[in-house]
């Protein structure tokens, strides 16, 4: 491991000889005030348009995972609370929204748009609290593009006969959503808009250790004057989930998240009515040509996996370079990392926040360890640049891998974390093998000036979703899901509304 | 201020441009092999690269000691026909005591003014601030070449510290590399004094007649192969002048070119910075892209004239937690 520091190349040389300028300019701390969001102590669960008291009174903590410090104390759902919540979706179903028309149905999805993005600062606050993702991407990313979400799929309320799905295409009932806890609130955004844009209703869970912007996105619902019922929110662990999944009045299950989970629920399903679509894990190749613009390259890559400390299920995971740059590119890739700011995910400044819980920490530094024993002796190695990271919380540095072959475990395993690993390549044709070569299939990107090279590439690579020259934009006019083990089903536009619908 | 300016030896590569480099400029033909064989810029990558620096939130200490910087790094222009000998001595006493109400306010880096201006200014400076005259035909830059050397050497000799050249776009954008390049070359020569020192180079590509991010990049390389000790933006005299994404591909030409060479250039961008947060905008950005030792106004410039009232405005704010007018700072 050699952490030798690239980031100021022959200071010594330059400069006037005086004192440094990089203490003078030390950003000082420019940290996002908590005080627009008012966390309550305790929260029950969602259900019917009101917040009740789980039925065995069992709770769990919420901890900010920044700082350790507990947030709130979450009710659990048990299996007779999501009973009471399903039983409540389907209330609504038959009685209000299944009846209402689609314009109607609109107006809510619109008003709802539009509270988020009224109340954005709180729920980017309260996000980067629960989860420990910067401000600037909870702020400039996830609220924005929730709201985004909700504005598409309002427009398609009224418009379903014109999707390509039949005249008059019918909602499937009620709706069982799990979502995970990497983007909180925007996950729940992919799932709760089309479903009610389809006249479904929805009973949702999300993440165990980030449930917060649901539970305010409940007072939403409310302020919003939603119909009770048609969004239903049950707070718990594994379990909570599986009610969900195999509550036999459930018509559709959507879930995001890991591969080993998914599977579990599509065993769970089989057999039975229900429709399903799962987004699950990635290993995605980042392919680097040698005729690439380079330094907008080297962001796309430090984007591709440090963008939300590396917990995205579509993440540039596996950096694929062409022979003839790699040296120079990694030398460029290195000096960038050096300038990512690690800490307070409250601070404006902040680029790479915390990781989301210490369970996860545990695993990513376990894979890091993996493969640092893997390339021993060899000539790749394991880098991060210096960086001094907090005493409390959960903290991983950024860092990547060089000299990294298929047969490696990071490069085949989803390590979720900020966690690159590098690979080379010689000719087009070993690129797209190699980017296949793996039992994912979500995403991918291509960076090169060559128009012709990117649509034959993209042709080639067996993955859902192919970036060209950029990385981890996401549109809700634009489907997104995976082939292979990254699941099956399409998210976002207009293929995103098949599947609530009949 | 002069002082400061002069780099230490050795580390210029008037003539100590490595080999594989110095080839590139031997014929037209391998110019343009070396130019259009750079890596392209992307023209939505590098405008989101600035964008996102743009977010940076630069606050109490870090906010004061950049709104300082920033001020030491400003070239004080004014560049009218109308200018006035008065006029010029009035920019002067300012760029010497931008505060008049506050000794601890910085003095600028330069005055900037047209040739003919150069000893007027010259008298009220002295070596506390430098003078900058724009020569070569500015802003147009279409003259002959014998016209444009005059032009550079009466700067000179009228005691000018620094040459803001402009370079001949025409030829640029037709592809005769090798022609822009010797001109540049022919222009240095010409800010070399009777004692051999030499009027520090700085060469305006007028970016907004470059139109591309690729055409920026292959100007600054184009500008520091030809010697130029500082490229710069514009003129101030074409829209669009100074944009932040312009000034990131400049930024990263010359981080790359002390990689390949060691030695430094300076970055000034000019025209359009009017307010102390675009500014530190830009600080930010020098910071994180060229590195921490180009925050010096030996590496880097502000061409402006209004910037510097902003400047000075939120700089009495920090300091005394009021806003004053615009009538408390005087005009230039």
């Amino acid at each position: 491991m050699a952490n030798d520091d690239i980031s100021t190349p022959g200071t010594a040389a330059a400069g006037t000889g005086a004192t440094s300028p990089a203490a003078i300019f030390d950003y000082a701390p420019a940290p996002e005030s908590r005080a627009v969001v008012d966390i309550r102590s305790s929260y029950g669960l969602f259900i019917g348009g009101e917040f009740v008291d789980p039925a065995q009174g069992r709770s769990f903590k919420t901890i900010s995972p920044a700082t350790e410090e507990v947030l709130a104390e979450v009710a659990e759902a048990s299996e007779a609370d999501v009973d009471r919540a399903v039983a409540a979706a389907r209330r609504a179903y038959t009685r209000v929204w299944s009846k209402m028309s689609g314009r109607e149905r609109g107006k809510y999805l619109f008003r709802i748009a539009r509270i988020l993005q009224e109340r954005s600062r709180e729920l980017a606050v309260l996000e980067s609290i629960d989860n420990g993702k910067p401000i600037r991407e909870s702020r400039d990313v996830d609220v924005p593009l929730a709201a985004a979400h909700f504005f598409y799929y309002a427009g398609w309320a009224d418009k379903l006969g014109h999707a390509g799905f039949g005249d008059d295409p019918q909602p499937l009932g009620v709706a069982g959503q799990v979502i995970p806890w990497n983007f909180p609130l925007m996950m729940l955004a992919w799932k709760i808009a089309p479903a009610l844009a389809t006249g479904n209703t929805v009973v949702l869970k999300p993440a165990e250790t980030t449930p917060l912007t649901a539970l305010l996105f409940a007072e939403i619902c409310q302020q919003a004057d939603l119909p009770p019922g048609v969004v239903n929110i049950v707070t718990g662990a594994g379990d909570t989930g599986r009610a969900v999944v195999a509550h036999p009045d459930v018509d559709k299950v959507a879930f995001t998240g890991s591969t080993e989970v998914g599977r579990s629920i599509a065993k769970t399903v089989a057999g039975t009515e229900k429709r399903v679509t799962l987004e699950l894990g990635g290993k995605a190749a980042n392919i680097v040509f040698d005729d690439a613009p380079v330094d907008q390259a080297v962001e796309g890559i430090v984007n591709g996996i440090f963008f939300n400390q590396g917990h995205v299920c579509c993440a540039g995971s596996r950096l694929l370079v062409q022979e003839s740059i790699a040296e120079e590119l990694l030398e460029r890739l290195k000096r960038r990392m050096a300038t990512l700011r690690v800490g307070d995910p409250l601070d404006k400044n902040t680029d790479v926040g915390a990781i989301n819980s210490a369970e996860q920490l545990a695993k990513i530094r376990e894979l890091a360890d993996v493969g640092e024993t893997e390339l021993a002796g060899g000539p790749g190695e394991r880098w991060s640049p210096p960086c001094d990271l907090p005493g409390t919380g959960f903290w991983f540095p950024p860092t990547v891998f060089t000299g990294v072959t298929q047969a490696h475990r990071i490069a085949r395993e989803e390590i979720f974390g900020p966690v690159l690993s590098v690979l080379t390549f010689r000719t087009p044709a070993e690129a797209v093998e190699k980017a296949n070569n793996s039992p994912f299939g979500l995403s991918a990107g291509i960076w090169t000036d060559k128009g012709s090279r990117i649509l034959w590439v993209a042709n080639q690579l067996r993955a859902g979703v192919v970036w060209a020259n950029t990385f981890n934009k996401f549109d809700p006019t634009s489907p997104f899901g995976g082939y292979k083990e990254s699941g099956y089903g399409r998210e976002g536009g207009r293929h995103g509304l098949e599947g609530y619908i009949r | 201020m002069s002082s400061t300016l002069t780099p230490s030896e050795g580390r210029r590569h008037a003539s100590g441009v490595p080999d594989d480099l110095a080839g590139a400029t031997s014929s037209d033909a391998s110019l343009r092999r070396f130019l259009h064989g750079l890596p392209g810029v992307d023209q939505v990558g590098a405008e989101a690269r600035a964008a996102m620096l743009g977010t940076r939130s630069i606050k109490t200490t870090a906010k004061a000691v950049a709104l300082d910087l920033a001020i030491s790094m400003v070239d004080l222009t004014t560049l009218e026909g109308q200018d006035t000998p008065g006029k010029v001595r009035a920019l002067c006493t300012k760029a010497l005591r931008p505060d008049p109400a506050d000794p601890s306010a910085p003095s600028t880096a330069a005055v900037c003014v047209y040739a003919d201006m150069v000893a007027t200014a010259k008298e009220v400076v002295g070596d506390a601030v430098n003078v900058a005259a724009v020569a070569t035909a500015f802003p147009s830059g279409r003259a002959a070449r014998d016209i444009k050397l005059m032009d550079t050497a009466d700067a000179v000799e009228a005691g000018a510290d620094e040459i803001d050249m402009v370079i001949d776009r025409g030829a640029f954008l037709a592809g005769r590399y090798l022609d822009v390049y010797e001109e540049i070359v022919a222009v240095r020569e010409a800010c070399r004094r009777p004692d051999g020192s030499e009027a520090h180079l700085k060469v305006i590509f007028e970016t907004g007649e470059l139109q591309t991010y690729d055409n920026v990049r292959r100007a600054s390389w184009l500008a520091m192969l030809a010697g130029a000790h500082f490229i710069k933006t514009s003129t101030g005299k074409v829209q669009p002048a100074a944009t932040l994404p312009v000034t990131l591909v400049m930024l990263e030409a010359v981080r790359d070119w002390r990689e390949a060479t060691g030695a430094m250039v300076g970055v000034k961008p000019a025209g359009g910075i009017r307010s102390a947060k675009d500014a530190i905008k830009y600080l930010v950005m020098v910071n994180e892209v060229a590195g921490p030792d180009w925050l010096s106004p030996d590496w880097f410039r502000f061409g402006a004239s209004t910037l510097l009232n902003d400047l000075l405005m939120q700089r009495t704010k920090m300091r005394t937690g009021r806003y004053s007018g615009p009538d408390y700072f005087t005009l230039d």
